[in-house]
């Protein structure tokens, strides 16, 4: 038998009381239909941002955007500063490697800072790439935009670098910024900054 | 469950991510019911296009097999589409 029932409540509920509960319930059920209706809204999404424009960081985002689209993601790419090299028709089939920096590479710092290294360890790069049937960037650009992923340009970025809304692919989407980026995001299942 | 595959995609000499890419496109155009069988000669298809299949609605990995084919290896992915 409970003790803290409140004085005078008795064993049943008032009508005031059920039609209280009555409308907490509805509420709920309501609130619960617009939560499922909102997660089941439409495919997953993924937003990677992607801010290097060497030859070698210019891949992952191209390749995991691509694959994502193929598994059925709406998918965003925000390029923004040296990552608008990317999607520069021209400049992206001439992004370069250094080995400066680079631990991994078999040459030393003082000799990859050396004039000339840098197109030396680009060539290499490339040749490895078409040995190795990798896709080019500009293949992979292609292959994205048909998949419907969204590559998007940072205006501040294009402003900055001196780029013209025409140095880009077509099909590339310009006059956007962070705060799109952001709310982009917001919405995404996955974010990445590459 | 036979392997018969009324589709048929080459995508031998094509490396990551094109085979998973590529079986996304031409799985969209296959009939309802039919199969596709990718060839690839991607080691990384095996594990790629295994996991597409799982994560997508109507695809059904039917079987997957490597061969040898002119002195190369080949990865074969049948992949069938519900009705």
């Amino acid at each position: 038998m409970s003790t803290d029932t409140p004085a005078g409540s008795g064993d049943a509920f008032t009508p005031e009381e059920i039609a209280e509960l009555q409308s907490r319930v509805d509420e709920l059920e309501r609130d619960l239909a617009d939560l499922r209706a909102e997660t089941a809204d439409g495919p997953k999404k993924m937003v990677i941002v992607a801010t290097k424009g060497t030859l070698d960081m210019a891949y992952p985002p191209l390749i995991l955007a691509s694959t994502a689209a193929a598994f059925g993601y709406d998918v965003t790419v925000f390029h923004t500063f040296w990552g608008l090299e990317i999607l520069h028709e021209e400049n992206s089939k001439d992004l370069k490697l250094s080995a400066v920096g680079n631990p991994n590479m078999p040459v030393p710092n003082a000799i990859a800072a050396l004039p000339g290294m840098d197109r030396m360890t680009t060539r290499m790069m490339r040749n490895k790439i078409a040995d190795n049937d990798v896709a080019s960037i500009d293949e992979l650009i292609e292959i994205s935009l048909e998949s419907g992923v969204d590559l998007q340009a940072c205006q501040m970025t294009i402003d900055l670098l001196g780029y013209d809304e025409a140095d880009f692919y077509d099909g590339v989407t310009t006059g956007v910024g962070a705060a799109s980026a952001f709310q982009e995001m917001v919405e995404a299942d996955i974010q990445l900054l590459v | 469950m036979s392997t018969e595959a009324s589709e048929t995609l080459d995508v031998k000499g094509q490396n990551c991510p094109m085979p998973v890419i590529k079986t996304k496109g031409a799985f969209e155009d296959l009939p309802a019911g039919e199969t596709l069988e990718v060839v690839s000669t991607d080691s990384g298809s095996m594990s790629d296009i295994g996991g597409w299949a799982e994560s997508t609605d109507g695809a059904e990995l039917i079987a997957q097999e490597e061969a040898t084919e002119g002195g190369e290896d080949v990865y074969k992915h049948y992949v069938r589409k519900a009705e």
